[in-house]
């Protein structure tokens, strides 16, 4: 059809004689007609003018024609809604078809039919198919609900049909289980916060049940969803994993890979020094290898996923270098791929195979793979010491061998074998020197120049190669103007007698006659370096670079996470996350390893912190548990081998603790809060506030902590204490922004102390700030001041003035704050405590005899005793410590060698706090009383 | 999941689309505006084809090489196979299980030939009703559903051949045996002669240095079925698996295991049709199954260790001056020599400015072919433990160009009929318990064969 465009429309006459033979009595010539419509349809000709005859053929018991004027009525029904309703009865009439092929048929096809008109109908073909007593019609049932849910949720949602869709789960035929499994995965994924999904173990031991049963494509669909399940420990996760091995010996790669999905996942939580997990991990590799051998298409999928389990854990392919090694014959995209996997899995063992396999691929056809071969070769004599020499001089030949683009590549490589190896390698420079005039990339021409530039005092004629660069200055790209100038100053530095010349022409070209700005800029810094100080130039110039390090295109640790979490799907072979290239809601949300099993001798911890609904402990009282706090505090967790991994918020807490004195309390304490997402730290730490005694007056709740933190700041400065910044949004869950703040009260006014980060690769721009209802009133007092966009890796100071005059909503806990921030991204939340200490306002201080009286008129009930301990600091200087942060003293007594402060506080709502501070030496020990 | 799926010829016409989801952005094939002017033709880029001439502007008329099998045009993803002159794509903008898109592409080729040959052109246009058909049944919102051929070809039968209504008996045996646990097969089948053939095929993959060392080797084989079985019989395949034998070995202790220990292989890996039980499989390593009827792949495999290589291939190159090479290839056959290896043919890689070749060979027959760059020698048999050699002078133009040959490997295709792993099939055992035949009345046939893979020897 793309001969003849033109011919897009049927000519009328064809037309005409189409609708003559659709009309005809003859079931044969109908259909014949329609096929003919049919074939039309598919080379892209208008054939929509004959949508009443076409659908009047509907009714027929010919199974296929049938079928036929369904595919019609699925292409056209869109363009011509009104029309669409006529086939309607057709379809329900069809729904109770005695034949389940054409039951199953019509409510598939109907759920094809994206008409907001027919929708309305199909609802109860629909619930009566879900509940047909053959499997078929349930199967494509099933698969229908996530249509009609895609076309209007809110109708799938009234009728009830996720709730018959969920009972699919537990039916007996292993392809529904399969499609329901399919559907609901689906329709969660564009509700992430829906527990739509409940997956429980029960659920899980039916879909293993299923799991055995149903055909392949079930089979991925049940693994890809159980993927998604996170065990509660470390049993469950081994029972889970040996039934899902078996599914590693499938022929459909498919089945394969994602149950090597479920396999990595859950192999997170088997503590490491199981038998079994040693087990699992031998069982991994033969599968993976065998993928290689599938078409290059699959391998090509398999060695993306490849590349990132080895990343993860390179323990399972260590001794299988072998097989990445490049066959001649491979498409370019598997060698490319499997270059990548050698170089990672690169160790002394095996380094002498490998380079002998690079050399032979840098001497092939396809440019691309040669000059990723070269610079393989480099990263070998980076990752490897001990082959670093052999390395060089292999790259030494290549370079003999004269070929334009291998010899730039092998300059790039040899550069940064400098940089690792400084003052090793130096005499190949004689052979570099060689090739100077044959590079034309200027990638080469500026490795070049920076190998000239630092090694100036070894070679004699630097300044002449150096100066022959110069003449095309401007011609040359930015690149390579910025290392020249850089190696000229170098050189000049290094021989100032001879040079300076040299560096005169090279300042003025890049400080006059160049309109690059960062040109210029460096010139200037240079020239004005040179003229004021030399040697302090040469501090500068000249200084000890950093090494590089040996991996340098290693994914990111928590985007790697993410990846393994999408082992198989297209995230896994573009290695970015989904977010990053489907549009919408769908599938954005950001999926986590389970937290590691952690140490051996805190396994409670590692899988409190796997569970996120763990529920917090009941507290039996106030005093007991800030006890236990400080006990924590005090004698040490003796966790302090293993290292936390970076998604246990429970490990962090704990690091925390271990950070000594009572401001660590602080900290803790807000941490609990500000990890927001991780109630497991709610559970533990952050739980005093919620446990308070009911009959407590609920202002003060949240007052003492605080109290305990201004009594225990011992290192601040006078003036309001304000706690450090801790991250409230990490960037993993913001696309990449993280924001991580303080509250604090200066001179008067809240603020609101934030730090936005930018971890993402875009520009961020149009920030904006809200609070939810709060305990206490709080609101931005003005817009969020970023005036500048703020770009990738770039962080910015912002501090938000806040007035308690906002709308008030009880909070649990009490000082819990909800906010939420947008840029031109997204909208993100979290939640984070501010200290109850920055509400206290400055005319705080009581009237002795209001004290006095007031303190008395308190019941003893609403009296609550603590007890700090490790507080060195004599009464004196605590109250002045704590007036800074307008907890004022009214009155001090000595009895019995006690001290003992009385002093009151406001609260911004006008609440009075009145307490009584006992100081022993040593051991302060606090009451507590309030009035409201 | 799948958004939509496109056969292509070509030159990157559209000759099937079938759309599931609106999301790919395909208003597609259907023309959008309802009839205005019907005499006036609407100019083809008011047709809103974006999926469709995105994927064959980007990658069907790229002028590069292929560089990926998956492509992102404006946050659509295509994946796409080909097959001869035929480009299957299928379209997606969700974060779909890449792995399975592309078996179920490989799945779609199978039953498409299963149902009418070789995927051609001609035979897509020509069936393009039951292509619709089948897609419409092993693709349903972009899940794939039951795509075994067996059950699809009981209910999507080619026009006509089956027209009259089924009862309804067939009918929920249709569609019991789709969905249910064996899906492969089908109840009632019938033979007067229950017959079976058992082809293990397998091929051998080398890379040798010049100097005679293996970089590496395996081979990868397969175990290819066509049963003629009648009922629903249960079958046990057994072979000489080092790990089942080992463990026989240590229960019985006999000499027979020991004997038998030697001629055991290791098997690094293997998979298998979905008709095997995995989870026994996995817990007493036996191969247990319901076959399907018919052509099957019952298992593949990988080994790696102890494999015998039936050819060993010595290359000597020599440059003469700038304008000369002397090249001189001996091959060893290393097998039994009462058997035959067939269709033997060396390839051995000439550079680009070869202006002649002078050939002498003692056995079959050699030619220098221009087209293909290669001396092609070719060998009808060759038995084992023998020997034989060709020698080449060829001649260079000479070129200016610094770039040395690349000097590709000289690589080599035969067939011996034996397995080059060592795998050999101990027993295959059929139990139909309902009909009256027993694994002695089955006929069973057996056959090894070994072909190149990819073996080359580097030069």
């Amino acid at each position: 059809m793309c001969d003849f465009p033109f011919f897009s429309l049927v000519c009328t006459g064809e037309i005409f004689e189409l609708k003559a033979e659709l009309n005809s009595d003859k079931k044969e010539k109908k259909k014949e007609a329609v096929k003919k419509v049919i074939a039309s349809m598919t080379v892209g000709k208008d054939v929509s003018a004959l949508f009443p005859d076409v659908v009047n053929c509907m009714q027929t018991d010919n199974l296929e024609l049938k079928k036929l004027v369904y595919l019609y009525l699925m292409n056209y029904a869109k363009s011509q809604p009104d029309m669409a309703i006529m086939a309607v009865n057709t379809f329900v009439k069809d729904c109770e078809d005695p034949n389940p092929l054409i039951r199953a048929l019509a409510v598939r096809t109907m759920g094809c039919i994206r008409v907001d008109k027919i929708t309305e109908y199909l609802c109860e073909p629909l619930r009566k198919c879900l509940k047909d007593e053959d499997p078929y019609v349930r199967k494509t049932a099933a698969v229908c609900v996530a249509k009609l849910h895609d076309i209007n949720a809110q109708l799938v949602e009234d009728q009830g049909f996720l709730d018959t869709l969920k009972d699919l789960i537990s039916d007996s035929n292993p392809m529904v289980v399969a499609n329901a499994v399919a559907a609901l995965s689906e329709i969660a994924e564009s509700h992430p916060n829906s527990n739509l999904l409940d997956l429980n173990p029960q659920t899980i031991n039916k879909l293993l049940t299923a799991l055995n049963e149903c055909t392949e494509w079930g089979q991925i669909f049940i693994l890809d969803c159980l993927a998604n399940y996170t065990p509660r420990d470390d049993r469950e996760s081994q029972s889970i994993c040996e039934r899902v091995t078996p599914r590693l010996s499938h022929a459909n790669s498919a089945v394969v890979l994602s149950a090597v999905k479920v396999l990595m996942k859950f192999m997170e939580m088997l503590p490491k020094d199981l038998d079994y997990y040693g087990t699992l991990l031998k069982k991994l590799a033969p599968p993976l290898v065998t993928l290689l051998s599938a078409e290059p298409e699959l391998q090509y999928v398999a060695l993306r996923n490849i590349n990132l389990i080895v990343q993860r854990r390179p323990e399972i392919l260590k001794h299988e270098m072998k097989v990445f090694f490049v066959k001649y014959n491979d498409p370019i995209y598997v060698k490319l791929e499997k270059l990548d996997i050698m170089i990672r899995l690169a160790s002394q063992a095996n380094i002498a195979q490998v380079l002998a396999e690079l050399k032979e691929y840098a001497t092939e056809v396809d440019v691309d793979f040669v000059r990723k071969a070269v610079r393989a070769i480099g990263r070998c004599a980076i990752k490897v010491e001990q082959s670093a020499e052999r390395c060089v001089s292999t790259l030494l030949d290549l370079i003999q061998t004269k070929v334009n683009y291998v010899v730039q590549e092998a300059i790039v490589v040899i550069k940064d074998i400098f940089r690792k190896y400084p003052n090793k390698y130096e005499s190949v420079i004689a052979t570099l020197c060689e090739n100077l005039d044959s590079l034309d990339e200027p990638e080469a021409r500026a490795a070049m120049i920076w190998i000239v530039g630092e090694y100036a005092e070894r070679i004699d004629n630097a300044d002449e190669l150096l100066e022959s660069f110069l003449e095309g200055f401007h011609d040359e790209s930015t690149q390579v103007q910025l290392q020249l100038l850089t190696a000229i100053v170098k050189l000049f530095l290094k021989k100032p007698t001879e040079t300076q010349e040299l560096v005169q022409q090279v300042l003025s070209l890049a400080t006059q006659d160049s309109d690059n700005p960062d040109l210029r800029d460096r010139g200037y810094i240079y020239w004005r370096l040179l003229s004021t100080d030399p040697v302090a130039a040469k501090e500068v110039v000249l200084a000890e670079k950093p090494l590089i390090s040996e991996e340098t295109d290693l994914i990111e640790p928590t985007l790697l996470e993410e990846l393994i979490c999408h082992i198989g799907t297209l995230a896994s072979v573009y290695h970015k996350p989904p977010s990053a290239f489907v549009e919408g809601s769908r599938g954005v949300q950001h999926k986590r390893l389970p937290g590691s099993a952690g140490s051996a001798d805190s396994p409670d911890t590692g899988s409190a912190a796997g569970v996120s609904e763990a529920p917090p402990a009941v507290i039996p009282s106030q005093g007991d548990l800030l006890g236990d706090l400080l006990n924590l505090d005090l004698t040490p967790p003796t966790t302090s081998g293993p290292p936390p991994a970076p998604s246990s918020g429970m490990q962090m807490g704990a690091m925390d603790l271990l950070g000594g004195g009572l401001d660590s309390l602080v900290g803790l304490l807000h941490l609990g809060g500000d990890l927001g997402g991780s109630p497991a730290m709610g559970a533990g730490f952050g739980a005093p506030p919620t446990a308070m005694p009911a009959s407590f007056p609920p202002p003060v709740s949240g007052g003492l902590d605080d109290l305990f933190d201004l009594g225990g700041s011992v290192g601040m400065p006078m003036g309001a204490y304000s706690p450090p910044k801790s991250i409230w949004l990490p960037a993993m869950k913001a696309k990449g922004l993280e924001i991580s703040g303080t509250f604090a009260r200066r001179a008067g006014v809240i603020q609101m102390e934030m730090t936005l980060t930018n971890k993402a690769m875009s520009i961020m721009t149009d920030f904006a700030i809200q609070f939810n209802r709060n305990s206490f009133g709080l609101a931005p007092a003005g817009p969020l001041q970023v005036l500048t966009p703020v770009g990738p890796n770039q962080s910015i100071e912002v501090a938000l003035p806040l007035s308690t005059v906002g709308p008030v909503m009880k909070m649990e806990p009490l000082t819990n704050l909800q906010v939420a921030v947008k840029n031109n991204i997204d909208v993100f939340y979290f939640s984070s405590q501010y200290p109850i200490s920055m509400l206290f306002v400055e005319d705080g201080k009581m009237e002795r005899q209001v004290f006095l009286a007031t303190w008395k008129d308190i019941p003893n009930d609403n009296e609550a005793q603590f007890q700090i301990k490790d507080c060195h600091l004599n009464s004196d200087a605590a109250s002045s410590k704590l007036q800074g942060s307008n907890v004022f003293t009214i009155a001090k007594r000595t009895v019995e060698g006690q001290d003992m402060l009385y002093q009151s506080m406001k609260l911004t709502n006008g609440i009075w706090v009145l307490a009584e501070l006992r100081v022993q030496a040593g051991n302060p020990n606090y009451t507590v009383s309030t009035v409201s | 999941m799948i958004g939509g799926l496109f056969i292509y010829n070509h030159k990157g016409e559209v000759l099937i689309s079938r759309v599931y989801r609106d999301d790919i952005g395909e208003a597609g094939l259907k023309a959008e505006q309802p009839i205005i002017s019907r005499s006036v033709p609407k100019p083809v880029s008011c047709l809103k084809r974006n999926a469709v001439d995105a994927f064959r502007v980007n990658v069907i008329h790229a002028r590069q090489q292929v560089r990926s099998p998956v492509t992102n045009i404006a946050r659509t993803s295509f994946f796409h196979v080909k097959r001869s002159n035929i480009w299957l794509a299928a379209v997606t903008k969700q974060n779909v299980n890449a792995t399975m898109v592309f078996e179920f592409l490989y799945k779609m080729c199978d039953v498409m030939s299963a149902y009418f040959g070789k995927i051609s052109e001609e035979n897509v246009k020509n069936n393009f009703v039951l292509i619709y058909e089948l897609l419409d049944e092993i693709l349903d919102f972009g899940y794939p559903q039951n795509s075994e051929t067996g059950a699809l070809k009981t209910f999507i039968t080619q026009q006509g051949i089956k027209s009259q209504v089924p009862t309804k008996e067939e009918q929920s045996q249709i569609t019991s045996q789709v969905t249910g646990q064996i899906g492969w097969r089908r109840e009632g089948i019938k033979y007067r002669r229950n017959e079976l053939f058992l082809d293990v095929l397998e091929s051998v993959n080398l890379l040798m240095s010049p100097q005679g060392q293996v970089l590496s080797a395996h081979v990868s084989g397969r175990v290819v079925m066509k049963s003629y079985l009648s009922g629903m019989p249960e079958c046990k395949f057994g072979m000489n698996d080092k790990i089942v034998i080992d463990k026989q070995g240590k229960g019985g202790g006999s000499e027979e295991a020991a004997k038998s220990g030697k001629q055991s292989i290791a098997i690094d890996d293997c998979t298998f049709h979905q008709c095997v039980r995995l989870s026994k499989f996995d817990s007493e390593r036996s191969i247990s199954f319901i076959p399907p009827d018919g052509d099957y792949e019952l298992m593949r495999y990988r080994t790696t260790k102890d494999i015998i290589l039936p050819f060993r291939v010595i290359p000597l190159v020599r440059e003469v001056g700038r304008t000369k090479l002397e090249v001189k290839v001996v091959i060893k056959s290393n097998f039994k020599s009462s058997l035959l290896a067939q269709k033997i043919e060396v390839r051995i890689p000439t550079p680009l400015n070869t202006s002649g070749v002078q050939l002498i060979c003692m056995k079959g027959k050699a030619k220098y072919k221009a087209s293909e760059n290669a001396i092609v020698w070719k060998i009808k048999r060759m038995a084992g433990m023998k020997e034989s050699q060709i020698s080449a002078e060829i001649e260079l133009l000479p070129t200016n160009d610094k770039k040395k040959w690349a000097r590709p490997p000289i690589s080599m295709n035969f067939e011996v009929p034996f397995a080059p792993s060592g795998l050999k099939v101990r027993y295959l055992k059929v139990f139909e318990p309902k009909l009256n035949y027993s694994d002695h009345d089955v006929i069973k046939w057996v056959r090894y064969i070994g072909r190149s893979g990819i073996y080359e020897t580097r030069c």
